[in-house]
């Protein structure tokens, strides 16, 4: 019982992670019918940013907000500079733009700051937590994670549902021509789009991987497993994202508890092929599937 | 005709392929089983890709299974290696065909999702089990040259005149395949998926027939690369080798079988130079042995920008109109529909 109760709790963690990853390509998609297959190469690079910055200062809260900070540059200037270029081809060029993009990012990392595996300080201590004299097999940092993710969330959200720029932003994803017809800067919208799905990366860098050790494939499996909870809760939905993510993570956590921690990649990809056997168009999306 | 012309030119290549070997030395051989091995699995690659219209990012998972099929078969059952290459071929075939069947059901974006969760997760199997497969440390492959050449004759030129001897009846079947009547029902599906099936092909069947074609051609990649490394590791098999297989096919030209060459030979032998020029210039081991890694994502991004016909794109422009168009052109994906009505809605 207390094992389940570890197993869950540690899922929801890191569920909440794999939400972030699926969060920022939802948001991507949306606006630009692209999947950002770059987006763990660019949390990875964030992360070793914010790594140099808490080493030279010994603060871990600047490297935090530089990570934040460079996700959001990063994903303004590749939209900017590369992706715009694609944008109006075949689906097939964007998805090995993306790709060229990941593969780059990866192996400029590993020229910058070489190979190896570094240690990752977490934002607080993880030492167990204990309700009374039960262990939960979490630490403050998961709570944080979890917290800041929620956070995140939310106020993504309220801007969507509340704000001006948000109301530009559903337009955009909704129908682009129209919206530009309507007086909707449709390429600053697409911009802020990506600067946001790149700041919602390099959190989730910055969450996992004290877990993983930074390295230049550190987010990987990271960010396929985040991957498909997006495809989970239907790519369209950003609360089908976070749901998604939970789901994935809870059940992966079951899985690498009780069966073995290798088994969990080729359980995610199981889980990601009966997704899409089952449901293609996930579990909260409500436009119409794919006809032939 | 057409069979005859491309018999001619891989005796051509065949003969060539001996007088290099001799002619080079001991490390040019050694990197021709190696140009073989990607050879087989960029063509493959290819055809998927650049004809059928399916995009896989991780083929370097069938290459894998083509590696660990030839390295236990060898190991358990001590088959002469032609038999095990055709064996590895087999099952290659059998986990594209089933990998094939969900893919089928995919398009654009989802299936690059699920191939690469394929790259990412296969690999890890070899540690989950590693009684069988023997962990990180992979299985070893033992391969020694055949007694009618005689004691003298190196390792490194079998390994080489075995490598591109699959490697030339593999692209001669494909050249052929590419122009019979599967290949065209294929462009024809890739051009537009639901003209296709109202002229009466059974989609999903011929999508995975591709995927059984390209990862057949990657199990025998796989089984190449393993005799030429002498073992299956997981190490050999990461993510990264996925997308530079990726990368040869797009800069040779997606769909065309030549291009899959050019771009594994520029795979073969143009990273090493990079890493020696860049050490040269006071990069570390290390830090060198990512420049190559970069340099294929720079490929990918600009040949997809600015030339997406690729190389032999580029050869066929430089030989003029009248050279056939023996492949795909790859103007049909630029100006392609949208795939989806997800695609649809935001243009509509």
């Amino acid at each position: 019982m207390q094992e389940f109760v570890e197993f869950t709790l540690g899922g929801v963690s890191t569920g909440m992670i794999y939400a972030a990853i699926a969060l920022s390509l939802v948001l991507i998609w949306r606006g630009t019918r692209i999947l950002n297959y770059s987006q763990g190469g660019m949390a990875m690079f964030t992360a070793y940013i914010a790594l140099i910055v808490i080493n030279h200062t010994g603060n871990y809260w600047l490297g935090f907000a530089v990570a934040l900070a460079s996700g959001l540059v990063l994903g303004a200037v590749l939209e900017r500079t590369v992706i715009r270029q694609v944008a109006s081809k075949a689906p097939m060029n964007a998805v090995i733009v993306t790709i060229g993009l990941l593969i780059f990012l990866e192996g400029l990392a590993g020229i910058i700051y070489g190979g190896s595996f570094r240690s990752f300080p977490p934002a607080f201590s993880i030492g167990g937590l204990s309700l009374g004299s039960i262990a939960l097999g979490i630490t403050r940092n998961d709570l944080f994670t979890a917290a800041a993710v929620l956070a995140a969330a939310i106020v993504l959200g309220l801007v969507f549902r509340f704000t001006s720029v948000g109301l530009r932003m559903r337009a955009t994803a909704f129908n682009s021509s129209v919206a530009r017809l309507l007086g909707v800067r449709v390429g600053r919208v697409l911009t802020l789009g990506w600067a946001l799905a790149g700041l919602l990366g390099a959190l989730a860098g910055m969450l996992v991987t004290p877990t993983t050790f930074l390295y230049p494939n550190s987010m990987d499996a990271i960010f396929v497993l985040g991957f498909t909870a997006a495809v989970i809760g239907g790519l369209e939905s950003p609360v089908g994202a976070v749901v998604g993510g939970l789901i994935l993570g809870v059940v992966l956590s079951y899985v690498g508890g009780y069966l073995g921690s290798q088994l969990v990649d080729i359980f995610g990809l199981a889980a990601l092929v009966v997704v899409l056997m089952v449901r293609p168009s996930g579990l909260f999306s409500t436009t119409a599937t794919r006809q032939v | 005709m057409t069979l005859a012309r491309h018999l001619g030119a891989a005796v051509l290549a065949a003969v060539l392929i001996g007088i290099l070997s001799v002619k080079l030395g001991q490390f040019r051989e050694y990197q021709m089983a190696e140009v073989a091995a990607y050879v087989v699995a960029a063509a493959g690659l290819t055809v998927l890709i650049g004809l059928s219209g399916q995009i896989s990012i991780g083929h370097g998972a069938f290459m894998a299974i083509g590696a660990y099929a030839t390295a236990l078969l060898v190991l358990h059952l001590g088959w002469p290696i032609e038999l095990v290459f055709v064996a590895s071929v087999v099952i290659s075939a059998v986990a594209g065909g089933i990998f094939g069947i969900a893919a089928a059901r995919l398009r654009g974006p989802y299936l690059a999702g699920a191939t690469l969760l394929l790259a990412v997760a296969l690999p890890t199997v070899a540690n989950a089990y590693q009684g069988v497969f023997g962990g990180d440390q992979g299985e070893p492959v033992s391969v020694t040259t055949p007694g009618f050449l005689g004691t003298s004759f190196p390792l490194t030129r079998w390994q080489a005149w075995l490598g591109c001897a699959f490697a030339l009846v593999t692209l001669v079947l494909l050249a052929n395949l590419v122009h019979s009547r599967v290949g065209r029902s294929w462009r024809a599906l890739r051009d537009d998926e639901v003209a296709a099936s109202l002229a009466g092909l059974n989609v999903a069947r011929l999508q995975i027939l591709a995927f059984i074609v390209s990862s057949a051609c990657a199990g025998l990649g796989g089984a190449i690369l393993a005799m030429w490394a002498l073992s299956a590791s997981p190490g050999d098999f990461t993510l990264t080798l996925s997308i530079a297989l990726l990368t040869a096919a797009v800069l040779g030209g997606l769909g065309s079988l030549l291009g899959a060459i050019w771009g594994s030979l520029v795979l073969v032998l143009v990273p090493s130079y990079l890493s020696n020029l860049a050490s040269s210039h006071g990069l570390s081991s290390g830090a060198s042995a990512s420049v190559p890694i970069a340099a294929y994502g720079i490929v990918l991004i600009i040949v997809m920008l600015v030339f997406p016909a690729g190389i032999q794109g580029g050869i066929r422009r430089l030989l003029g109109p009248a050279a056939p168009a023996a492949a795909a052109p790859l103007s049909a994906l630029r100006r392609r529909a949208p795939a989806s009505t997800h695609q649809e809605e935001g243009t509509t």
